[in-house]
């Protein structure tokens, strides 16, 4: 392919993946495809969500572009540098909460100027204004275990945003929050995206969350998983989510997704059916 | 109730100065459980002494082979005869000279604790120190791991004439007995420790840019502290058997030693005062150890409190 030897792609873009593909443990019995050929064109700035059903590679796609794994197939490129290794200008926020337990709030928060040796003082201002920005100031001095789950996934979010990120990776952040909860975190994300000019890719389930946030839905197919459609939402910011175009976007990627759920559960079954 | 709630303030006061993890769980701990654990420590002791001296009085215990804690409890000064110390063994020392009965149980006891606690200490820091070595290094790991492994399951006892060869008697092949006994055990549980890290945790330094080494020191030490604390924890008991193994067989005195003088003596007093001696020293490091874990790994939620809801 003589692209890669001249990238055909605008250098400017957050994030580039041409031809993209995961195998994981390539090589032996258990190789296991998980994504195939994907190419995305993400813009500085630009909110895309991943949506598909589970097991189709969406964290794995998170995980490459993080540069936590190695890609088998294909490049990613981020701001003309390619992707090789993680980098503080894309940070990844777990569906799970990753906070370490021994270390205070703002300890949490300021743990990556701590690595490369900053002073206390700045770190604590570092972490204020970062704590500042998800509205967790007073909780500073607290440990993770006396947070609630809301809360923590608020300090993780502040702990990606003092690494002054131009890429935010969030798998399913809000999985684990009620649905209150993650509308006020929606909007809060909102908040913080339009304020940091960072671009986010963020990975759910949930459509009403895709239609809420999203510039663009990147719809999936089942494993491998592959770009089935990428599908804009261009309704003005404030959204409306009950007005009629929301609600018909809603009900347009739902049928999107319906085929390649029922897909992948007939996969899965098929999988787990004695030989 | 009224006695619980006065203690709670007053080790919530104590620890005001503490981040407020730690004070609440001082409180919720000390405060309910401190005297109340004493009181069910004693009780239960007192049930077991209890059941003892009523076999005594009904007859099935012969006191002569099993004698009940008031016999051997009572004459502390001539069982404290039996506890020499290396000074009173030297020849042209009578027994009756040296350190009263009282001092050389203190002397004897506290010489077999020592040999635990260095044993101990040396062993962890030795295990801690290559198991993070064999994760780090590859090469270290191929060339260190299959010894380790294969050794691991030899137990004490067979070491026991290499320490004897190796240091003759004295304090240096019981501690050695102790860390040969743990060593292996624990670079293996290390390891374990070190691959049940959560990976998110390890990602999370990752992308902010930490380096191998930082990621070790930041990450993996605070994350598998706790995991190495319990382990130490049971290998504290693992460590008083060998040391009273070592000491039994004539690497030197100490309560093993003791033990070793009762049995040939055919003295049952001696040797439940003995094993009650022990009891209580082996019951007061784990106290302490236990309280050392709490004030090291204050940012753990007290899963034993979870548990009793149940
Ligand atoms: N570390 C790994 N080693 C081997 N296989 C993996 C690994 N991580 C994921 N997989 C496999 O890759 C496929 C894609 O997994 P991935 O976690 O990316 O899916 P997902 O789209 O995020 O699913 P979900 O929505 O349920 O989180 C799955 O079939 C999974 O079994
Ligand atoms: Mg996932």
């Amino acid at each position: 392919m003589s692209s890669e030897s001249a990238p055909t792609f605008s250098s400017r873009d957050a994030v580039v993946c041409r031809g993209v593909g995961k195998t994981w443990a390539a090589g032996t019995k258990r190789a296991h495809e998980a994504l195939r050929d994907i190419d995305l064109d993400i813009k500085p700035g630009e909110f895309v969500v991943f949506l598909g059903p589970s097991g189709c590679g969406k964290s794995t796609l998170l995980y490459l572009i993080a540069g936590l794994e190695d890609a088998t197939d294909g490049q990613i490129w981020s701001f003309s540098d390619k992707v090789e290794t993680p980098s503080p200008e894309r940070s990844l926020i777990f569906q799970e909460t990753s906070l370490f337990p021994w270390l205070t709030v703002w300890q949490n928060v300021s743990f990556g100027l701590a690595i490369r040796g900053a002073s206390q003082e700045e770190r604590r201002k570092v972490a204020a204004e970062a704590l500042q920005r998800v509205g967790l100031i007073a909780a500073m001095d607290k440990r993770p275990d006396e947070l609630s789950g809301g809360m923590r996934q608020r300090v993780a979010v502040a702990r990606a945003l003092a690494m002054r990120p131009k890429v935010l990776l969030m798998d399913e952040p809000f999985a684990a929050l009620d649905v209150q909860t993650r509308a006020r975190m929606q909007d809060f994300l909102l908040d913080v995206w339009r304020d940091s000019g960072a671009s986010v890719l963020f990975v759910t389930h949930h459509i009403d969350e895709a239609v809420a946030l999203a510039d663009r839905v990147v719809v999936f197919t089942s494993r491998p998983g592959r770009i089935k459609t990428i599908y804009p939402i261009d309704l003005p910011r404030p959204r409306n989510l009950f007005s009629r175009e929301a609600e018909a976007m809603r009900i347009q990627l739902t049928e999107l997704l319906r085929d390649e759920v029922d897909r992948a559960f007939a996969e899965q079954e098929a999988f787990a059916a004695p030989a | 109730m009224a006695v619980v709630t006065r203690d709670g303030e007053a080790s919530a006061a104590a620890g005001a100065s503490r981040p407020a993890a730690a004070t609440r769980l001082l409180a919720s701990m000390a405060g309910l459980d401190w005297l109340a654990k004493v009181w069910w420590t004693c009780l239960s002791i007192s049930l077991f002494a209890g059941l003892w001296e009523l076999c005594w009085a009904m007859g099935w215990a012969d006191e002569k082979l099993l004698p009940p804690p008031h016999i051997f409890l009572d004459n502390i000064a001539e069982q404290g005869r039996f506890f020499n110390t290396a000074t009173r063994w030297q020849v042209g020392t009578s027994m009756t000279e040296g350190p009263s009965a009282f001092e050389s149980v203190l002397i004897t006891g506290a010489a077999t604790t020592m040999r635990v606690f260095v044993g101990l200490v040396l062993a962890s820091v030795l295990a801690i120190a290559v198991g993070v070595l064999v994760r780090y290094y590859r090469f270290f790991d191929r060339l260190v791991l299959p010894t380790i492994t294969l050794l691991s399951p030899v137990s004490p006892i067979a070491w026991l004439p290499v320490a004897i060869f190796l240091f003759g008697i004295g304090n240096a092949p019981a501690i050695f007995m102790v860390v040969v006994a743990l060593f292996f055990h624990m670079v293996l549980a290390t390891i374990n420790q070190i691959d049940t890290v959560n990976t998110n945790l390890i990602n999370v330094a990752r992308t902010m840019g930490a380096s191998k080494p930082q990621i070790y020191a930041r990450v993996i030490v605070p994350a598998i502290l706790p995991g190495m604390l319990q382990v130490l924890r049971m290998n504290l008991f693992g460590a008083w058997m060998v040391v009273l193994v070592a000491e039994s067989t004539g690497v030197g005195y100490g309560m093993g030693q003791v033990i070793m003088l009762a049995r040939n003596t055919f003295n049952p007093s001696l040797v439940f005062f003995t094993i009650a001696v022990i009891g209580v020293l082996g019951f007061t490091f784990d106290w302490l150890l236990r309280l050392a874990q709490r004030r090291i790994l204050y940012w753990l939620p007290d899963t034993a409190e979870r548990l009793r809801v149940l």
